[in-house]
């Protein structure tokens, strides 16, 4: 027991706590309390009247009791009975008995409120703030309907003492909080932003939190605050340290009133005043003078409490964000704390750089600590201040540090805390991507991240990793390539697999040339996972090889078996069993059309945020992240790619689940309404329906018989085919995807899909400019001979708008077949108003002969045998021309690849030298090719020669590729 | 502010004021696991961190742990200084106040808190109008004992009732 005991030691209180205390088991103690309560309670029912001390000490012990962590489910009224006693040590007890334990039984709150109210108007003021704590520590409504009219007066009223002054100021905060539709101020406003400029420095550090509540809910009522705070600030700034007596702590004036000034001017723009602006801009550079100056005195709190002044100025300084000068001494204030050897300033300043990051003034500024930053990442031994660390790399991010800090980030992510790691591969993945110039840096980050916490990648990681490159045909074959490697590590993390599987399945293709990553090697080195992943895992894998049987029918046998076991075709999942059953009959009866088309390559995604910045942002709640301008990463993200929320998985590869009609009307409706409920097997005769309406018997192959066009007669202005149309046209020989055309007003953007003699092309129309164009006319025509009978180009599903807002894209797709070989390509017309003037050009969509061929693999014997045989001499063209591009093999070979070809190995008995074979597909007819290309490196030249079937093809392909090398 | 908390080293909970309306269960979840993580965590780490959507300030003195959890937009130093100035409110009133004196006469710590204390905010940040306004409850308590003194039956002066 303590020899110190203040005021009217209870000792029967004393007695049972150290009886507790002494108590050996938990069990000891229950029974020791039981034992209490009983005597409690018997007291409490007993016939003799309690006197008041009895009841004040049973009623403490009860709170003992309680605060223990026991439960109390009687007492109340005896501690409602002490409230109205008018000694103030039982009224005391009973008030705190209240405030701890108080429940909202209604007849009891009413009794309360009754002890309350006499108590409010006793006019004794210690009564009085007796009364006031508690309203305040419970808070409730019903308090609130009693009493929030009342305090109000109390609080301006002429006569109140100041400390009932404080009491009322702060329990009207916490009313307020709970209800603030019951604290209306009114009349009271005016003379409640006066206490800001009371006699007594209690009675302001009280009602000014007050006053910052009520300033941030109704800021324009309460305005006149801003110029009292900042002469109050002054006043207290400027004094010295002995001045505020004893408000002054360990010699800093009044450090508590001092911030909550700071932070009541953070409800306000700065002020309009430029006297009151003027005193403000000093009253900052004096508190971020101090800072520098010698420190008055060792002890931790002076530092403290000037340093908590700091950096209450200069969030007041980063939310004006006006005062460049200002904010580049708060960063060179805060650089200085970076190395501090106190933990806690570290910390402070790491969190306050962020936001200063995001300022246009500081980021500059910010950046210079960079290395201090990372350093801080590796050596800091407290995870929090790690953790500030990493967000402040992240918030200074941009695009000249984004590979340094994305580096760091990612061998941080090595050893990083297991708390956080979710959190740092968000920001990781967010930054790869806003950043990325090169996607391929981009891909690499994303597989490193899977490699190094894989088990912290969400779903959202992974299924954007493939949303970019869906939609970037420029980093396919890398990502084919560089997942392919990953995948041959012996354990790697099944988000590894997923990804693997989903690009494998997709564009497995690109790299099949190779014979390392032949399509079955591909197949053994996915199928090798198989049995160690998940189910959703097993899922996606079943989707890649039906997607395998497609991309290489020479792969089908064996996935057919692999399907057809036992473990796959009843399996106990319904999902796996339904996909392998599926999938089995798909491959079987489905013809390659069919097949084809069913298994086509995904459609890009649409572009939206990024899923992983969503996530982000909900993780660390609204307003919590600062993404260093969000604005400016939304566009980017929008450019350079799409994102959606849509997992990939379910809406790409259960593509082909034929029985599930939504994600696959999209990929198979060449017109809007194909009817999905056809078996695979009809699946031909609907491709037929789709197109009998506009076959051949169609001439009308242009995009015009909606009447727009007609309204715009063609004569008035006829464009002219741009000059660098043919090149435009060479561009897109060997690739499906890209920019078609850009100048200052439009973009154009193009994606293609070929399958046999069909092909669908996107054309993506971006108004560059803020101010929308109208009229907006697009025309696709087919010159001379191509328009009657050697091409068809379908009508656009739908007439593009006919207005583009600016900065807005909109859409058109084009239906393309194939009747006949061709030599001329179709062309495209735009014309709207921009600002009035009429804008015209026409340029030549790339849609050529080799769109159509089908790669045809076949060994070095076959090769040369119907080499031989196409040895007229009309069915050869030859030509021999100087390199115009670099002349680097894996260039070449993605060259050949992207042609449509088979790029064939270990046939030409000169390893230098490529051949290639397909057969270019058309409605009526299929035509066999070979190529062989000879480079000569030290001429910088190569010979082509193309052997086809028919001669037109041949000069056709040796014109057209002439230009690619 | 949202709550302070006071415990020991072993995890016993001394003290616990709530400025927001929670549960009884909430509120024992909320100690049980902050207890945890803060008794988790070094010495020279420092006094603060992110805790769900809060900030939690915390300063150890001798044995005892005082723990603070703030809004986004409360200043850490500031708070740090009002576990201090608690901490000497205490420590002048008790004389050189140990984690035993908080024990048994935990209601007078209470009182102290909510003179310094109200609704979260600071009400009074002067030692001396605190402990002014203490002793005086004190001085109150003292004279009306008096007259309770008498009717003490011999059972209770040696604290078996």
């Amino acid at each position: 027991m303590p020899a110190v005991s203040k005021g009217d030691g209870m000792r029967g209180l004393a007695v049972f706590i150290s009886d507790i205390r002494n108590c050996k088991s938990k069990e000891a103690e229950i029974k020791r309390i039981n034992k209490e309560l009983a005597n409690i309670r018997s007291k409490f029912k007993g016939d003799k009247a309690l006197d008041g001390y009895s009841k004040k000490k049973y009623v403490c012990k009860l709170l003992f009791i309680f605060l223990l962590g026991h439960d109390i489910d009687f007492g109340h009224m005896e501690a409602v009975n002490l409230l109205s006693s008018n000694k103030y040590t039982e009224k005391q007890i009973g008030y705190l008995f209240i405030s701890v334990l108080v429940n909202s039984n209604s007849e009891l709150i009413r009794l309360i409120n009754n002890a309350i109210k006499n108590d409010l108007s006793s006019r004794n003021p210690t009564f009085m703030c007796l009364a006031l704590h508690c309203i305040a520590n419970v808070g409730s409504r019903e308090m609130a309907e009693a009493f929030a009219s009342e305090i109000p007066r109390i609080l301006v009223a002429g006569d109140t003492m100041d400390s009932v002054k404080q009491s009322a100021a702060l329990c009207l905060l916490r009313l307020y909080k709970t209800s603030p539709d019951l604290v209306l101020m009114g009349e009271w406003t005016s003379r409640v932003v006066h206490l800001l400029n009371d006699q007594h420095m209690g009675v302001v550090t009280a009602a000014i939190s007050l006053i910052t509540c009520l300033s941030q809910k109704n800021p324009d009522e309460f305005k006149t605050c801003v110029s009292l705070a900042v002469s109050r600030l002054s006043r207290i700034v400027s004094s010295a340290s002995t001045d505020l007596q004893d408000y002054t702590y360990y010699f800093v004036p009044a450090p508590w009133l001092s911030c909550k000034l700071l932070r009541l001017l953070q409800c306000y723009p700065p002020p309009e005043d430029g006297a009151v602006k003027g005193r403000l801009v000093e009253c900052l550079e004096t508190i971020l003078n101090k800072a520098q100056e010698p420190p008055k005195s060792k002890k931790v709190q002076h530092s403290n409490a000037k340093n908590a002044i700091l950096f209450e100025a200069i969030s007041l300084i980063i939310h004006y964000d006006s005062e460049p000068n200002l904010l580049v001494r708060a960063c060179n204030q805060l650089g200085q704390f970076l190395q501090h050897r106190e933990t806690n300033l570290r910390y402070l300043a790491l969190e306050s750089m962020c936001t200063l990051a995001s300022s246009e003034f500081s980021h500059e500024a910010v950046k210079t600590h960079i290395e201090t930053v990372i350093n801080a990442l590796k050596t800091e031994r407290d995870v929090s201040v790690r953790q500030r660390a990493a967000d402040l790399l992240y918030a200074m991010c941009d695009r000249s540090n984004a590979k340094q800090i994305v580096a760091e980030m990612l061998s941080y992510l090595e050893t990083a805390d297991y708390s956080i790691r979710e959190e740092m591969v968000l920001k990781v993945a967010i930054l790869a991507e806003k950043y990325a110039v090169d996607y391929s840096w981009y891909v690499d980050t994303i597989l490193n991240l899977i490699r190094i916490a894989g088990d912290y990648v969400s779903e959202e990681v992974w299924y954007r990793v493939i949303q970019i490159v869906i939609n970037r045909d420029d980093v396919q074959g890398y990502a084919a390539k560089t997942v392919f490697e990953a995948l041959q590590a012996p354990a790697c993390h099944e988000n590894m697999v997923k990804v693997g599987g989903y690009i494998l399945g997709e564009f497995g293709n690109l790299i099949a040339g190779d014979p390392r990553s032949s399509p079955l090697v591909q197949f053994n080195l996915l199928h090798s996972k198989f049995h160690l992943c998940s189910v959703p895992t097993r899922a996606l894998l079943l989707s890649a090889y039906i997607k395998f049987i497609n991309l290489f029918p020479e792969t089908k046998a064996t996935i057919q078996e692999v399907l057809r076991c036992d473990s796959q075709i009843r399996n106990s999942d319904v999902e796996l069993q339904q996909r392998a059953v599926e999938y089995l009959k798909l491959s079987s009866i489905a013809s390659t059309d069919v097949l084809a088309t069913v298994l086509e390559e995904m459609p890009p995604f649409p572009e939206r945020e990024s899923s992983i910045l969503a996530k982000l942002k909900k993780k660390k709640g609204p307003g919590a992240v600062s993404v260093p301008d969000l604005e400016d990463g939304k566009r980017e993200g929008g450019e350079l790619n799409g994102g959606g929320e849509r997992g990939p998985d379910s809406a790409a590869m259960s593509a082909s689940n034929a029985s599930t009609p939504s994600p696959s009307a999209d990929l198979l409706g060449m017109r809007s309404a194909a009817p999905m409920s056809a078996a695979p097997t009809s699946a031909g005769s609907l491709l037929v329906d789709v197109f009998s309406e506009a076959g051949p018997a169609a001439p009308s192959a242009a995009v015009n018989d909606d009447g727009f066009l007609s309204s715009a007669p063609p004569s008035e202005d006829p464009a002219t085919l741009l000059s660098e149309a043919d090149e435009l046209l060479n561009k897109f020989v060997c690739k499906n995807n890209g920019v078609l055309f850009e100048n200052q007003l439009l973009q154009i953007g193009i994606k293609s899909e070929y399958r046999q003699n069909l092909g669908r092309m996107y054309l993506f129309y971006g108004n560059k400019t803020s101010v929308q164009f109208a009229s907006f006319t697009t025309t696709v025509s087919c010159p001379g001979e191509l328009q009657s009978h050697i091409l068809s180009i379908l009508r656009a599903t739908k007439p593009v708008e006919p207005v583009v807002e600016g900065g807005a894209q909109i859409q058109q797709v084009l239906n393309i077949e194939c009747l006949t070989d061709f030599s001329e390509a179709p062309l495209l017309n735009i014309k709207f108003r921009y600002g009035g003037a009429l804008q015209n050009l026409s340029l030549k969509l790339p849609v050529t002969i080799n769109k159509f061929f089908q790669p045809t693999e076949m060994t070095s014997h076959d090769f040369f045998q119907r080499w031989k045989q196409l040895s007229q001499p009309q069915q050869e063209a030859q030509k021999i021309f100087k390199a115009n591009h670099s002349m680097d093999t894996e260039v070449l070979k993605a060259k050949l690849l992207g042609l449509g070809t088979a790029l064939l190995d270990d046939v030409d008995p000169n390893p230098e030298n490529y051949v290639c074979a397909g057969v270019i597909q058309t409605k009526g007819q299929q035509v066999g090719c070979l190529l062989r290309l000879e480079p000569n490196g030290q001429a910088q030249m190569y010979r082509l020669t193309l052997r086809c079937s028919k001669d037109s093809v041949s000069l056709r392909l040796c014109e057209l590729l002439a230009q690619q090398f | 502010m949202q709550f302070m908390l006071l415990f020991s080293r072993q995890g016993k909970l001394r003290l616990q004021k709530w400025y927001v309306p929670l549960s009884d269960k909430e509120k024992k979840k909320i100690t049980r696991e902050l207890v945890q993580t803060v008794l988790a965590r070094k010495p020279k780490m420092c006094s603060f961190l992110e805790w769900r959507d809060l900030k939690v300030v915390y300063k150890r003195y001798a044995s005892l742990y005082f723990c603070c959890a703030i809004e986004h937009q409360d200043n850490e130093l500031i708070t740090l200084e009002i576990i201090h100035r608690y901490v000497e409110l205490l420590d002048k009133y008790f004389g050189s106040v140990c984690e035993l004196d908080i024990i048994f006469n935990f209601e007078k710590a209470y009182f102290i808190l909510d003179e310094f204390l109200l609704g979260g905010e600071p009400q009074e940040t002067s030692k001396k109008t605190v402990l002014k306004a203490i002793e005086q409850a004190d001085l109150l308590q003292e004279d009306k004992t008096k007259d309770a003194e008498c009717p003490r039956s011999i059972l209770e002066e040696i604290g078996l009732t």
